[in-house]
């Protein structure tokens, strides 16, 4: 008997209030861009992320993937409906954001230093986040002297030293190559287990969403709506080649497929 | 755990295969550094000597790289020359200190605000393509053959370079590290601070290095304008090097006023280089 790798929830409800439980909610969240007649970027989105879930979200060109991102983050404020977000969320972005001037260790410190903390405890917190993703024999080097995997750790890194229970990730590792994303992806999931963190992952490449992922959420392009809510069942840890991966990989991929094809129409 | 440990075998061998560790050593540096400048000294006073050689002017109007690099090092043993040196250099350290906290007040506050930058903005830059010399009579019927005529002139000709140099550094900080430093936890002057001053760093260098050039420059031109009594200085001499037609003498004195701006830039290039190579932006 084959098991159900995939199952579509039901479309999610507006939520009244805060729910307890949810680290991310969205009720009805829309976005337009900037000038009154902008276009419409995402269009009543409801979606609620219980804490410690690992939230993949995927689409095709201009569904507002990042979009998204920016609201929960507060980088950038909605058009309508409401956003509720536990604590202040981590962003991590696709280029790694380190600052040049700042070796590895100082760049993991530098949030610490701007919620204040002493100077010992900065080293001592920023060293500890550094052994977490295996790079405490970098600490002194630049970001320019470390590889693009290296420093999207650095970059993970410094995440967590916000103390953040929410962690926003828009296409980490969507410049890496094939084994050191790999890599990252096993980090990551030991990481997000170890610290209960709630995770929400854009993402374009859909085998990426599905290794990952608890949930895949598929959205719809111009304006982004939820199309389809993904449950991924299948036991951690998953492989990239797995061939229940590449199974719910091929479903996910025909709904987004045909998605993008209603706009050629 | 053994998968954690197998994780971190696998991270330490990809990161060893992915880094190198050479670094460029101090004295092919230094070699790559000063050579071509030697060059191109030995090729300006060949050049001089040749057109001294050949005859195109006479002697007495223009002499030679030896006669004029002899009078030099005679210079060097005179008290009055050390004396116009200090006086001109410490004018110029004053002018151009005084020049940098406005300039890079300026800077800030401009590069902070829309309203400014396009009020002010563009002025900035126009009084940049405005020739120092062109400033003296105004000085000089505002605040007479003085000291203060002089400043005057030097800040208003570095002022807006050392500005447009915070404006165009601020202006070029990525975009992607402005979020990064907000969504870390950076507001107001904390992300001026820890972010946005950094980065733009070497913009305002480069700003600070064209800042000296004018005050360098203007200072020169006000000191063969504005001649104080008992105050001599290396403009001062140059204008009377002229009057007295001792061209020798007249050389040795652009030569010295030439090394010294020369060697204040290079100290600027040392710092410039010195940033972008701990950000990798040179090897």
């Amino acid at each position: 008997m084959t098991q159900v790798a995939v199952r579509r929830s039901p479309p999610a409800t507006a939520p009244v209030g805060t729910v307890a439980g949810e680290a991310v909610t969205l009720t009805d969240v829309t976005k337009r861009y900037a000038g009154t007649h902008g276009a419409l970027a995402l269009d009543g989105i409801n979606l609620s992320v219980p804490r410690g879930q690992f939230v993949c979200i995927v689409g095709a060109s201009g569904c507002g993937k990042s979009t998204l991102l920016n609201l929960v983050s507060g980088l950038d404020a909605v058009t309508g409906g409401g956003i509720s977000v536990e604590g202040r969320p981590a962003f991590m972005f696709q280029e790694h954001a380190l600052m040049p001037w700042l070796s590895a260790l100082d760049n993991v410190a530098l949030p610490l230093r701007l919620s204040g903390r002493s100077t010992v405890d900065r080293e001592r917190l920023a060293r500890e986040l550094l052994a977490t993703v295996h790079l405490s024999a970098w600490a002194d080097r630049r970001p320019h002297e470390l590889s693009g995997g290296m420093r999207q750790r650095v970059a993970l890194a410094r995440t967590l030293a916000t103390e953040c229970t929410v962690l926003l990730m828009d296409e980490p590792f969507g410049a890496l190559d094939a084994i050191t994303r790999d890599l990252l992806h096993d980090e990551l999931e030991s990481i997000w287990r170890a610290r209960g963190l709630t995770v929400l992952f854009v993402t374009h490449n859909v085998r990426e969403a599905v290794r990952l992922g608890d949930r895949v959420v598929l959205l719809s392009s111009r304006p982004g709506r939820v199309v389809e809510d993904y449950r991924i069942d299948l036991p951690r840890p998953r492989r990239f080649e797995d061939p229940e991966v590449t199974s719910a990989t091929g479903e996910i991929t025909a709904a987004l497929r045909a998605e993008v094809a209603r706009h050629g129409d | 755990m053994a998968t954690d440990t197998v994780l971190a075998g696998e991270l330490r061998g990809l990161d060893a295969l992915e880094t190198t560790t050479d670094r460029p050593q101090v004295g092919s540096r230094l070699w790559h550094a000063l050579a071509p400048k030697a060059a191109a000294v030995a090729l300006v006073l060949g050049l001089w000597e040749l057109v001294v050689l050949l005859g195109l002017k006479p002697e007495y109007v223009l002499p030679p790289p030896g006669a004029a690099l002899s009078e030099l090092g005679h210079q060097l043993t005179q008290a009055t020359f050390w004396h116009a040196t200090a006086v001109t250099v410490s004018r110029g350290v004053v002018g151009f200190s005084l020049a940098s906290v406005v300039g890079l007040a300026l800077g800030v506050v401009v590069s902070r605000s829309r309203f400014l930058r396009s009020a002010i903005g563009s002025l900035i830059t126009g009084l940049q393509t405005m020739p120092s010399i062109a400033w003296f009579p105004l000085a000089i019927l505002l605040f007479q053959l003085s000291e203060t005529a002089i400043l005057f002139v030097i800040l208003i000709g570095a002022v807006p370079s050392i500005a447009n140099g915070v404006i165009s550094g601020v202006d070029y900080v990525p975009p992607t590290l402005i979020r990064a430093g907000r969504n870390l936890g950076a507001r107001g002057l904390g992300l001026y601070r820890y972010v946005i001053v950094p980065a733009a760093l070497p913009g305002i260098v480069s700003g600070l290095k064209q800042g000296w050039a004018f005050a360098w420059r203007s200072l020169l031109a006000g000191e063969l304008i504005v001649a104080i009594a008992n105050r001599p200085s290396l403009g001062a001499f140059l204008s009377n090097s002229r009057e007295l037609g001792d061209p020798p003498y007249m050389i040795a004195l652009m030569i010295a006023i030439l090394l010294i701006g020369v060697l204040v830039d290079t100290a600027f290039s040392a710092v410039d280089q010195g940033i972008r190579r701990r950000r990798g932006a040179v090897v």
